[in-house]
């Protein structure tokens, strides 16, 4: 049987009312393992104005590089209350910000392992279909050089999918058009 | 590791392009750079579990959440939901939001000058059961007016918010009644190039789920994006 899939539509200016319910601020809660993270940033448009109308949803395996789902076939550890997801929906100036702990090292394609990241989905009104993207970080030079997915980004633009240390937070933005903007992926 | 069974590409014109001019707003907000199209990983094809623990049973009963009835017409909103193999998606998380009979949100944006119902929030969620099938109780949501040309009213709809099995099967979506005549009027309805896939948005009305008495029944079955390959164990 081959269907194909339903039309993705815009969450719209009201999405809070459906899904603030989900509001993850700290992904990992007490007693998980792993090197804790504060990322904080904005949504921006094509004008450089905060989305307010906005949302990320995270996904990421934990410290060992484990995802609490039935298809990682890894034998690793996975703690009780990891799930590993996070929803934070923008401020009344795009803002967005939530902690969690740095991911460990997953499989990718060919058994090259992915350098520590975070996928990110954002939504908004205005966009009728969410956008893909990944976070990495800074302090991984060497996991980020042989990452298969990174290597696919033109050099130039790699740099925005790394946060910016600054002071205990690390700072990433999603700017949508123009110069910096973000790089999305399409799977 | 075994080889990821990776999730379909989507077949052209089913799904919205994020720069579609007669939707305003995705002008300022769509991406004018190409997409970097990667391999599917472990990280895509995994995703966030929810499961019946994670509601309550009354979520999925939007005229049960306050202590009086909402004005409006009752409604029974039923389901499968699917991937593009036909197969049942089990105990995956469904969130449903919706104005209220006027055409009113709660939301502290929504300036519309039609009145807010004390009875009505206009959330809901529920988790599908082992065939994939879901049932919320609601009211009709209202038409209502918008900026985004003269004279613009978005048909009723609610907003449907789906996981799925993996984050490559995330969707958020919206719902339509049939025959609505703002239909064709609407950009959100009309980013959707295909015809039989713009239809999909369509809910039908449905005898066998009205309640006699009490409320209409509308379906409104959900495919999500099935897997590239049918591992061989899982034939019927």
């Amino acid at each position: 049987m081959s269907l194909f899939a339903s039309g993705n539509q815009t969450v719209g200016p009201y999405l809070h009312i459906g899904l603030e319910w989900l509001t993850t601020r700290d992904i990992a809660g007490k007693g998980i393992k792993g090197e804790r993270v504060a990322i904080a940033g904005r949504l921006l448009d094509g004008d450089g104005n905060g989305v307010n109308d906005g949302l990320i949803e995270i996904w990421q395996a934990n410290a060992e590089g484990k995802y609490a789902h039935p298809e990682d076939p890894q034998k690793k550890p996975l703690e009780k209350g990891w799930r590993g997801f996070g929803r934070i929906p923008t401020d009344a100036k795009g803002g967005f910000r939530f902690s969690t702990i740095k991911p460990g090292r997953v499989p990718g394609p060919g058994g090259v392992l992915q350098a520590p990241h975070l996928v990110v989905t954002v939504f908004m009104r205005g966009m009728l279909k969410h956008l893909m993207t990944r976070i990495y970080f800074a302090d991984e030079p060497g996991a980020n050089a042989e990452d298969p997915v990174l290597k696919l980004v033109p050099a130039p633009r790699r740099a925005t999918l790394i946060p910016k240390k600054k002071g205990r937070t690390l700072e990433w933005n999603v700017i949508l058009q123009g110069k910096n903007e973000t790089v999305f992926f399409d799977y | 590791m075994k080889k990821i069974v990776g999730y379909r590409r989507p077949h052209p014109g089913t799904q919205p392009a994020y720069n579609y001019p007669p939707y305003r707003s995705t002008q300022k907000r769509c991406p004018t750079q190409p997409l970097v199209l990667p391999p599917q990983t472990l990280s895509e094809i995994t995703g966030p579990i929810f499961g019946h623990g994670d509601v309550k049973p009354t979520d999925h009963d939007l005229t049960r959440q306050h202590k009086g009835d909402p004005i409006g017409e009752r409604i029974v909103v039923t389901g499968r939901v699917l991937d593009e193999n036909g197969r049942s998606v089990p105990n995956t998380l469904i969130e449903v939001w919706q104005a209220n009979s006027s055409g009113r949100y709660p939301h502290r944006t929504d300036q519309h000058n039609a009145p807010i119902d004390p009875n009505f929030s206009g959330a809901g969620r529920t988790v599908t059961d082992a065939e994939g099938r879901y049932r919320f109780i609601t009211i009709r949501p209202g038409e209502y007016p918008w900026r985004n040309h003269f004279n613009a009213w978005r048909p009723a709809h609610i907003h449907f918010s789906l996981f799925g099995q993996a984050f490559l099967t995330r969707m958020v979506t919206q719902m339509y009644f049939p025959g609505d005549p703002l239909l064709p009027y609407d950009p959100m309805f009309t980013c959707i190039e295909n015809e039989a896939a713009r239809n999909r948005l369509v809910s039908v009305f449905d005898w066998e789920s009205t309640i006699p008495e009490q409320a209409l029944g509308y379906r409104f079955d959900i495919v999500l994006r099935g897997r590239e390959e049918t591992p061989m164990e899982k034939m019927p």
